[in-house]
């Protein structure tokens, strides 16, 4: 299953926040989506994942979802948005509390998608007592509960320490290495970028346009070699350049919230 | 200037400590403080009594009042205020709260209750419930129902208020969450809404306890030969003070009990906070 944004165009107000963004997501691929501060990035994500309606332009779908996917656009977001009454088995069932699945079949998805991310034993803790990289591993786990098709990921490390997300990236790179998930992945961050995707959209300045698209030219396996450390940094730089100024106008831009 | 500045400094070997300046305002409260400071201010109230500084008649000794409580309870007349009271105070916060709570939820989750609920909220809320009670009683009679109304709505307004803030206070993004894996509307309220709107509920209980407690009795001062208003009053007619002040203790062990057992409820159902 491929997902395409087809034009999409989006205004809050008299505010352009995007103009125009057409490219896919093609089934197993991840694509990074990098810019300047407020260039529309998560508001790109939640048009894509039908969680904000465009001002033109749609979020499309080609081909058929997995046939065991029970959520083929899953979200994983930047604060984890974890109900806080529920254990971290809870949490992970809550998608599927509402599927025509047994409670037995529920318990076997949960068990699978906690000893995926490692939570096996945390699962009768609260979110509360959980650093901020076990939320959302619990976060991850809850999305792969649902078998995605492809994952929605909206900075989903930007809340944490940068040793944490060193571990998260490595778990990421684990979890799409067979290529049964696809993921569009926003991030401010370009190591991740460069790290996860196997292609990054690189928007512009408000409204965000396309400015370029980058293809990362190693696999992810490889790029966790020293050896590929250098072009990473390279293709980094790269895009780096790219960004540079807008996003030192972006930071003196005064706000009128 | 300046050399001679850094001269100094350069001389001034001597080491200091640096001195504490406080961790932020943090009352901490002693476990038995409170009881302690309590029990005194009764022993001297006490003392005051037996030593005939104080006026029994205008301020009867806590020795007295005790005996008062006891002997209303031995002659069965605490039962009988009591549980008119409580019947009362029962039967009226709990419609009152199940009306507030269905209403709050409208509001806190319809666009159309919420345009109307407001409105009609925040015109009616203002007005003392007890200015109500002369015109309950013209509809509903003498007997117990414009008493049980009068409550009902007085803890009505309170709960729905509290309730759709409490809705208004969920964490959107919770909300959205359950929306990005197609939830149900009716799993988001059952599932979200409600445990996340619970903290404001139960807080909003603790004022609709008190509410209720307040216009039972402005209720049964007015019209009752029956509850704990209705004898207060009637022993301060009597110039029975002793009477009067068991009365008052009454009705503050009673707040003291609802208040401990919403304290409980909150321990129960907010355990993860």
């Amino acid at each position: 299953m491929d997902l395409i944004a087809n034009h999409i165009s989006h205004h809050f107000g008299d505010l352009a926040v995007l103009d125009d963004i057409s490219f896919t997501v093609s089934s197993g691929e991840v694509v990074a989506i990098v810019g300047p501060s407020g260039c529309g990035k998560s508001t790109l994500l939640s048009i894509l994942g039908g969680l904000l309606q465009p001002t033109s332009g749609a979020p499309e779908l080609r081909g058929a979802p997995p046939a065991d996917s029970l959520n083929p656009l899953t979200f994983v977001f930047q604060d984890f948005a974890l109900l806080p009454w529920a254990t971290v088995a809870e949490n992970v069932e809550f998608p599927l509390l509402h599927t025509q699945l047994s409670a037995v079949q529920r318990r076997a998805l949960v068990e699978d998608a906690l000893r995926r991310t490692g939570l096996t034993d945390f699962r009768k803790t609260y979110p509360k007592q959980l650093s901020g990289g076990m939320r959302q591993r619990v976060g991850i786990s809850r999305a792969l509960a649902v078998k995605p098709a492809i994952l929605l990921m909206d900075e989903p490390l930007s809340a944490l320490d940068s040793q944490t997300r060193e571990l998260l990236m490595e778990d990421f790179v684990r979890l799409l290495a067979d290529g049964g998930m696809g993921a569009a992945y926003v991030t401010h961050n370009l190591e991740e970028a460069a790290r996860l995707a196997d292609r990054i959209v690189v928007l512009s300045r408000r409204p965000g346009r396309i400015r370029e698209v980058v293809t990362v030219p190693m696999t992810r396996a490889e790029r966790g070699e020293t050896a590929a450390r250098e072009k990473l940094l390279a293709l980094q730089d790269q895009i780096w350049s790219l960004i540079r100024n807008e996003a030192i106008d972006a930071e003196r831009e005064v706000q009128h919230a | 200037m300046l050399d001679r500045a850094t001269d100094t400094s350069a001389k001034d070997d001597t080491t200091r400590r640096v001195r504490f300046r406080g961790a932020g305002f943090v009352p901490a409260s002693s476990r038995f403080g409170g009881w302690i400071a309590l029990a005194l201010v009764i022993a001297i109230w006490q003392a005051a009594g037996s030593a005939g500084i104080v006026n029994p008649l205008f301020l009867p000794a806590p020795s007295a009042i005790v005996r008062a409580i006891y002997e209303l309870a031995m002659s069965g007349a605490l039962w009988q205020h009591l549980s008119a009271s409580l019947l009362r105070i029962g039967v009226g916060w709990l419609l009152g709260t199940a009306a507030g709570v269905v209403v709050g939820f409208a509001i806190g989750l319809s666009r159309l209750a919420r345009g109307v609920g407001i409105t009609f909220i925040s015109a009616l809320f203002p007005i003392p419930k007890i200015a109500l009670l002369p015109l309950l009683i013209l509809w509903l009679g003498i007997g117990e129902e414009p008493k049980i109304a009068t409550i009902a709505l007085g803890v009505f307004f309170s709960t729905a208020i509290s309730v759709y803030s409490g809705v208004d206070a969920v964490p959107r993004n919770l909300i959205r969450m359950a929306q990005s894996f197609n939830v149900p509307f009716a799993t988001i309220v059952r599932k979200v809404v409600w445990p996340g709107a619970l903290p404001a509920i139960l807080a909003g209980f603790r004022i609709t306890a008190s509410v209720a407690l307040l216009l039972v009795v402005s209720a049964e001062m007015i019209g009752a030969q029956y509850g704990i208003g209705a004898f207060v009053l009637q022993a301060g007619n009597l110039m029975q003070t002793d009477q009067l002040l068991a009365g008052v203790v009454i009705l503050s062990v009673f707040g003291l009990v609802v208040g401990k057992v919403i304290g409980w409820l909150e321990t129960r159902l907010l355990h993860w906070r």
